[in-house]
């Protein structure tokens, strides 16, 4: 039975509930305020350290820099000609700048440390509270248990294995099994919801000196203010990573289905493979 | 007919610049007008005030900044903002090794002082090894010694009615003198201090000569230089454009800035 001769009704599920839907578009537009804000932040000073203190007269282990015409950036001692992207750029008006990340990818478009500031730790709270009233719903209305729990058998390294393998053949699950997280799903979500969400949180307030005062073994667990700024930064480009493998996936699985069912809760199960599709 | 193959990356630079101005510019330009819409700002600025009222909740009044050792320091303390101040009064303080230098201390206080250096050095001293944390990103951890805010203020009697104490300083940016402000548990906090030395020695130029206040819970805008007064109020609405502070005024930094 291939998929276009199916001429039943396709089966429906409802995949997503309410509060997982509205955090989900939430969460969206909040980590895309918090990248760009948070570009404009690192464009004051981009350069990172590691340990308790780092400025300009101390080394730093990545920059974005510029000469008078070409853009780097530099990670150790490698450095990589940038020139257009980061570091030396031509802005909207054809005016060459030098900031490290360019006018499109920040808030506010044109440099404005204050700004850019105001809308990171704005957001800073709706990243927050959303996170941690998404958690306890995880944790109290089942969604964890159900959905997110890793089963013993799924533990096994050839199951996880046979899965690599699927996603690597772009193999999707059909039928009844495409209403459940795949192992690799379940990595991913459970770490970024339970990693790295929480470890931006706590790196972020880790650069703050009002709360060091409130908790300052913050500061010992990341090594230090600078430290936590460094881990901040990596976190948020693993986020970045996490987001375009899952916008690759949502399209290669079909993305009316995927979006449709983010909106309304309602998934239309792929049809089961006949025997000639495997 | 050669004339009409466009070459393909022409086309492409074409299109993408039309994308660009029909598209991109007037989004980002869309989305700079909702970065300036006065209720959106008004909203964002609730965070500031979440900030600062849920700090305040969490942490004990005197709870302290992380303090280091000699060995912690930074091999160079950077400076930041005014590194000289300019005109002739200031570098005639700065020739004479600022002996005629005064802190007029006013304002809702029941006995005005005007401090010499000689004063302030000659009071109770602390010292102490921080981290300042500059708005920008960066970190210098130095060692400073001065006597406590609190105690300048108690010495002058401040009043029930004080609020907010103002700092003023002697360099110029722009347009203006430059000033900050930080209320009574900031003012009166144990590391709050106004130090005259960096590292075990006079406080060089760079880093505020010859007397600077030191915030610890707070981002280094906070820490005003060359301070020549400090005056007791109890509204921060005559100061400025009432915000607070010289970038408070201007950029819209936050007034509140422990993070």
């Amino acid at each position: 039975m291939a998929g276009t001769d199916n001429a039943a009704p396709p089966h429906r599920v409802y995949r997503h509930r309410l509060p997982a839907r509205i955090w989900h578009w939430v969460n969206a537009l909040t980590l895309l305020i918090l990248l760009m804000s948070g570009l404009m932040i690192f464009n004051a000073h981009p350069r990172l350290y590691w340990g308790q203190y780092g400025a300009n007269p101390d080394y730093a282990w990545f920059a974005i820099g510029s000469t008078p015409d070409t853009g780097f950036v530099r990670i150790g001692s490698t450095r990589i000609e940038t020139t257009g992207m980061l570091g030396r750029w031509t802005d909207g008006e054809g005016v060459r700048q030098a900031w490290a990340f360019p006018g499109w990818a920040t808030i506010p478009t044109s440099y404005n440390l204050a700004d850019g500031r105001r809308w990171h730790l704005f957001f800073a709270w709706v990243l927050s509270i959303a996170l941690t009233l998404y958690m306890l719903w995880t944790l109290l209305c089942g969604h964890l248990k159900k959905d997110l729990h890793i089963r013993r058998a799924e533990w096994s390294p050839r199951h996880i294995w046979h899965d690599i393998k699927d996603h690597a053949r772009l193999r999707f699950p059909k039928g009844e099994a495409a209403a459940r997280y795949n192992i690799l799903q379940k990595f991913s979500y459970i770490g970024v919801i339970f990693v790295l969400l929480p470890l931006m949180i706590f790196t972020g307030l880790t650069m703050s000196p009002g709360f060091n005062a409130t908790a300052p073994w913050l500061v010992d667990l990341f090594g230090g203010r600078q430290s936590a700024r460094s881990i901040h930064f990596i976190a948020a480009w693993a986020l970045v990573a996490f987001f375009l493998v899952h916008i690759i996936m949502v399209l290669l699985a079909g993305p009316v289905n995927e979006i449709r069912s983010m909106i309304s809760g309602w998934f239309r199960l792929p049809p089961e493979r006949s025997a000639g599709d495997a | 007919m050669r004339d009409f193959i466009v070459p393909r990356r022409q086309l492409i630079a074409r299109a993408g610049g039309l994308v660009a101005a029909a598209g991109a510019l007037p989004l980002l330009s869309g989305c700079d007008a909702i970065n300036d819409a006065p209720a959106v700002r008004k909203i964002l600025s609730l965070g500031e005030t979440m900030h600062q009222h849920s700090q305040r909740a969490l942490t004990d009044r005197d709870a302290l900044a992380r303090e280091f050792t000699r060995a912690d320091l930074s091999p160079v303390f950077r400076s930041n903002g005014t590194k000289l101040p300019q005109g002739a009064a200031y570098a005639g303080h700065a020739a004479s090794g600022f002996a005629d230098w005064r802190v007029a201390v006013t304002g809702l206080v029941s006995r005005p002082l005007s401090l010499s250096l000689a004063d302030i050095r000659a009071m109770p001293q602390r010292t102490q090894i921080t981290r300042h944390d500059c708005v920008e990103g960066w970190s210098a951890i130095g060692q400073w010694t001065g006597p406590r805010l609190g105690r300048i203020l108690a010495a002058a009697g401040l009043r029930d009615s004080a609020r907010f104490i103002v700092f003023r300083c002697a360099d110029r940016i722009g347009d203006a003198l430059y000033y900050e402000s930080c209320d009574l548990v900031d003012a009166l906090h144990p590391q709050t201090i106004m130090a005259w030395a960096l590292n075990g020695a006079v406080l060089p130029i760079a880093n505020g000569a010859p007397l600077r206040l030191r915030i610890e819970r707070q981002l280094g805008y906070k820490h005003a230089k060359y301070v020549n007064a400090i005056e007791a109020v109890a509204s921060l609405d005559g100061l400025g454009e009432g915000k607070g502070g010289y970038w408070e005024d201007r950029v819209d930094y936050e007034w509140y800035a422990g993070i």
